[in-house]
C-alpha cells in the first residue's frame, strides 16, 4: 500500500486529480490529507487533468460508480480493491407524480437503491480509496446518521478500523445501521454542528492520528463522489443533461458537486452544452440557505436546526455560499418546505410511484411540489429530483399517519362492515 | 483578562506548533488582537481584509458559536476557552 501524507505526495496514486485547488482564493497544494486554505480558511477541492473519455470507454465499464473512475480521484487498480461498488442507481420516469404536480416530463433519481440504502456510499467508497492512499488505519465522520452506517460498512468490507460520531437523539434505524458493522459508535450530546466541531478539533489531536475522517481531511476527495449523481442522470437520460432538477440541501456539498459533474461533461463534450437550472431544497426547521437565498444575501447566517429531516439538519453549511451561487447563476432557487409539507410529499411520493423516500426525499419533492405550484419551475421542461434515502430509516416521520386502515376480524362480514363505513 | 485560544491545524505554524496558547483582552476582538500581536500574522488569517471574520471559519468562545452571539465583540470572561475552527466539513 502506498503511503502518503502531504509532504510526499508523489507517493499516491489518485488517477486524473492533479492538486488541491482552493475554492475562494483558487491556491493550489499538492494532493494530501488536507482540506482547508492555509491562506484563507476556504475549502480545498479537487483540480484535475483528464485524459481522452468517451461514452463507449464508460459504457463497458461496471454498473456502479467505477464506470467513471476516469473522472475521478481514485486509483487506477480500485476495481481489484474490497469497496461497496456503489451507484448506478435508478432514475425512474415518475409519470404518475409528474401528472399530480402538472410537470410534463419528471424523473425520480432514486438513491435509496445503494448498499446501505442512501447517496452516502458514493462519497464513501472515493474516501475509503483516500485513506488507503495515504495509509490511514481508521475511518471516521462526523454524521446524521446515514453518513456513519455507510462508512462503518465500508470500512468492514475494506478492513479498516472505524470510529463515528454522532448526535446521540438519531433516528433508531440509522443508530442500528451504524453500529451492526462494527467499529465503534460515539453519541454525543449535542447537535450535529456540535458532532462536526468535535471531529474538527479531534483531528489535530493525537488521539487522531492516522485517522481519515471521510468528511473533514478526506473531505476533498469525499465529496468528489457526489459528481457520480451528475454523470448517472445525464447518461441515465441519454447523455443529456435535465433543464432543472431538485436537490436537497445541508451541506450544501451535494449540490455543488452536482453542478461541477454537469460542467465537466459539458467540457469533456459527453453531453450538449445547454443551460440547466439547480434548485435547493431544505426543510423549514433547518433553512439558513434558503433564507439567505429569499432575503439576497451572499452570507448564510447560521440555524439550531428542528425539523424532522434529520439527515439535512446542518444549521451551519460549509458550501451553504456556492449553493447561493449555483442556484443565482443557473437560474434556480432555494426554496423550503414545512415538516408537515415533508411527510405529506412522503406520502406523495410513495402513493404515485412506490418509492419510499426518507425525510429528504420528502423535502425535494415538496419543495419541487412548491415551485410548481408557485409558478416557479416551467411545466413542460425535463425535471428530475432526487431521493436520497431510504424510508425504512425515518419511520418515525410517517408512523403516526401510516396506519391500518382498519383492524377486523376474520369474517367476511367484518371487512364488509370496514369497507362500506 | 486571560483566555485559552484552540489553534487549528492550518495555523500552528503560527504558534511554534502549540495546539492551546494564551491571550488576553475582554472582547474576542481584542483577544484576536492580542494574538496577533504574540505571533504576527495569524490575526489576518481569521479575520479578511475589512477586519471581519473570514467565512469558512468558525470561531467558539465556550460553546457558543460567535454568530449566534456578538461576534467579533463577544465578550470573553476570564479563563474562557476560545476554538478556531475550519468550517469545512459535514452533510449532504
Amino acid at each position: 500500500m502506498a503511503l502518503g501524507t502531504a509532504d510526499q505526495p508523489t507517493t499516491v496514486d489518485f488517477g486524473p486529480a492533479a492538486a488541491l485547488s482552493c475554492r475562494e482564493c483558487g491556491t493550489r497544494y499538492d494532493l494530501g490529507p488536507s482540506f482547508a486554505c492555509i491562506e484563507c480558511f476556504g475549502p480545498l477541492e479537487i483540480a484535475y487533468e483528464f485524459g481522452p473519455v468517451s461514452r463507449e470507454q464508460i459504457a463497458a465499464g461496471p454498473t456502479n460508480i467505477w464506470r467513471y473512475r476516469s473522472l475521478l480521484p481514485v486509483p487506477a487498480d480500485v476495481l481489484s480493491t474490497p469497496n461497496m461498488a456503489p451507484g448506478w442507481t435508478r432514475l425512474v420516469r415518475a409519470d404518475r407524480l409528474a401528472r399530480e404536480l402538472g410537470l410534463r416530463s419528471l424523473h425520480v433519481k432514486d438513491d435509496s437503491g445503494n448498499p446501505t440504502h442512501s447517496f452516502k456510499d458514493r462519497v464513501v467508497a472515493i474516501a475509503v480509496q483516500a485513506a488507503r492512499n495515504f495509509g490511514f488505519h481508521t475511518l471516521s465522520c462526523s454524521s446524521t446518521g446515514n453518513l456513519a452506517g455507510a462508512v462503518t460498512a465500508a470500512a468492514a468490507r475494506a478492513g479498516l478500523d472505524a470510529c463515528v460520531f454522532i448526535p446521540a437523539d438519531l433516528e433508531e434505524a440509522k443508530i442500528v445501521m451504524a453500529s451492526v458493522y462494527g467499529g465503534r459508535l460515539v453519541g454525543i450530546q449535542g447537535t450535529y454542528d456540535e458532532v462536526n466541531r468535535f471531529c474538527s478539533e479531534l483531528i489535530g489531536d493525537p488521539m487522531g492520528d492516522k485517522w481519515g475522517f471521510v468528511n473533514v481531511n478526506l473531505r476533498p476527495y469525499y465529496a468528489e463522489g457526489s459528481k457520480t449523481l451528475a454523470y448517472e442522470i445525464a447518461e441515465q437520460l441519454g447523455w443529456r443533461l435535465p433543464d432543472q432538477i431538485v436537490i436537497p440541501v445541508a451541506s450544501g456539498s451535494q449540490l455543488t458537486k452536482i453542478d461541477k459533474g454537469f460542467g465537466e461533461l459539458i467540457k469533456l463534450g459527453l453531453v450538449e452544452d445547454k443551460p440547466y437550472k439547480i434548485f435547493g431544497a431544505q426543510a423549514a426547521g433547518c433553512s439558513p440557505v434558503s433564507t439567505a437565498y429569499r432575503a439576497d444575501r451572499d452570507v448564510i447566517q447560521p440555524v439550531k436546526p428542528d425539523t424532522i429531516a434529520k439527515s439535512l439538519a446542518i444549521g451551519n453549511p460549509a458550501d451553504g455560499p456556492y449553493v447561493l451561487d449555483i442556484a443565482r447563476r443557473t437560474g434556480g432557487a432555494v426554496e423550503d418546505v414545512t415538516d408537515a409539507e415533508i411527510v405529506d410529499a412522503i406520502r406523495l411520493l410513495a402513493s404515485t410511484e412506490g418509492i419510499f423516500a426518507e425525510t429528504a426525499g420528502g423535502v425535494t419533492v415538496g419543495v419541487l411540489r412548491k415551485l410548481v405550484a408557485e409558478g416557479r419551475l416551467a411545466p413542460d421542461a425535463e425535471t428530475v429530483v432526487l431521493n436520497t434515502g431510504d424510508g425504512l430509516k425515518t419511520l418515525d416521520a410517517v408512523s403516526a399517519q401510516a396506519r391500518p386502515s382498519a383492524i377486523i376480524r376474520p369474517s367476511l362480514d367484518a371487512f364488509r362492515d370496514a369497507v362500506s363505513g | 483578562m486571560s483566555v485559552s485560544v484552540r489553534i487549528p491545524t492550518i495555523l500552528r505554524t503560527y504558534t511554534g506548533g502549540a495546539a492551546d496558547v494564551t491571550a488576553e483582552g475582554a472582547t474576542l476582538r481584542d483577544v484576536l488582537q492580542k494574538l496577533d500581536a504574540d505571533y504576527p500574522g495569524i490575526g489576518a488569517r481569521i479575520l479578511d481584509e475589512s477586519g471581519k471574520l473570514r467565512r469558512f471559519v468558525n470561531v467558539y468562545v465556550g460553546d457558543e458559536d460567535v454568530r449566534f452571539a456578538e461576534g467579533l465583540e463577544t465578550p470573553t470572561p476570564n479563563g474562557a476557552q476560545v476554538s478556531v475552527i475550519p468550517a469545512v466539513a459535514g452533510g449532504q
